[in-house]
């Protein structure tokens, strides 16, 4: 989903980065207050940032269109702490990529920023909340979030390009970004949503406590009367 | 004590990652966002701006990239040994 240096028009750029920019600035924010009124959660803002870290470096083959793509890892962030607070850690992490790695780049970090730290985290937030308030079980809601998340990052990919090179018409370039970028990431999608249910499961495991004040499950005491 | 559903999970994950090398076995595979970048030079596009700094070789860019993954995963590992010894220890009490 990296659109590389230099290959949005400068206005485009600057439109991105216009939007981002305050959402970013918030998440910062956020992420002082939280960690101000429970420093018990900066471990675990670390682990997400990681999980980014890690799952956005693993470049994966596609069984669909056999390129290679790699997941985003923003899922873990999202359902935790909120989308505001994972635009913050994708922020950081394509950062590092576009300086270090030639991912990316500063010119298209705006709309890079916006496919992975706003669109994925708040379409699994938003997903997660909904499937386990209707009954399902975390490791499904966690799933199919992360599933979708990782998938619609894709997709607003291809939106932003056939945006911004609507040749010969905004549809038919939609149509050839989403068969270069969405088709191939839907076996990651898969695996990034597995990846997440286990990671989630072991945080389930050891710190029930953390999770249950950050609202992301219920309290189990009902379960117990 | 791990439980049955990560192992069979991550075996799942492996699986679905491992089934393209076989389904395209000696095929070529290309970044995806090199073919959209192709995808937009055949419109006539230039682009604009260039990288500040690249990797010089395939291969130190390979080892950024592992880096990068060596950074997440030592904090992961860090955190969970943490909340590892705290469970040990309300256990203990």
């Amino acid at each position: 989903m990296h659109i590389m240096e230099g290959f949005l028009p400068l206005e485009w750029c600057l439109f991105w980065y216009a939007i981002v920019l305050p959402v970013v600035a918030y998440g910062v924010i956020q992420i002082k207050k939280i960690t101000d009124k429970n420093p018990e959660l900066k471990p675990l803002l670390a682990v997400s940032g990681a999980f980014v870290f890690v799952l956005s470096s693993l470049r994966l083959p596609s069984a669909v269109t056999g390129s290679v793509s790699h997941p985003t890892g923003t899922g873990l962030g999202a359902v935790l702490f909120g989308p505001i607070v994972t635009c913050v850690l994708s922020a950081i992490v394509l950062i590092f990529q576009s300086l270090l790695l030639a991912h990316g780049g500063i010119t298209t970090l705006g709309a890079n920023i916006f496919s992975m730290g706003i669109a994925g985290p708040f379409a699994a937030w938003a997903i997660y909340k909904g499937t386990t308030r209707a009954g399902a079980s975390t490791s499904i809601g966690i799933f199919f979030a992360v599933f979708i998340g990782g998938l619609l990052t894709y997709v607003v990919t291809a939106i932003q390009l056939s945006l911004a090179f609507p040749i010969p018409t905004f549809g038919e370039a939609f149509y050839k970004f989403m068969v270069i970028f969405a088709y191939t990431q839907v076996p990651l999608a898969i695996v990034e949503g597995i990846l997440t249910v286990v990671m989630f499961d072991y945080l389930l495991k050891l710190r029930p406590d953390i999770l249950e004040d950050l609202k992301v499950i219920r309290p189990k005491i009902k379960a117990m009367i | 004590m791990v439980g049955k559903k990560p192992i069979i999970l991550l075996c799942l994950a492996a699986l679905i990652v491992i089934a393209p090398l076989v389904i395209f076995y000696g095929g070529y595979f290309g970044c995806v966002d090199c073919v959209a970048a192709k995808a937009i030079e055949k419109t006539g596009y230039e682009p604009w701006f260039g990288p500040i700094w690249e990797p010089p070789s395939g291969e130190i860019k390979s080892l950024l990239f592992a880096l990068q993954t060596a950074i997440g995963a030592i904090i992961i590992v860090y955190v969970f040994r943490y909340y590892n010894r705290q469970a040990k220890g309300k256990k203990d009490e």
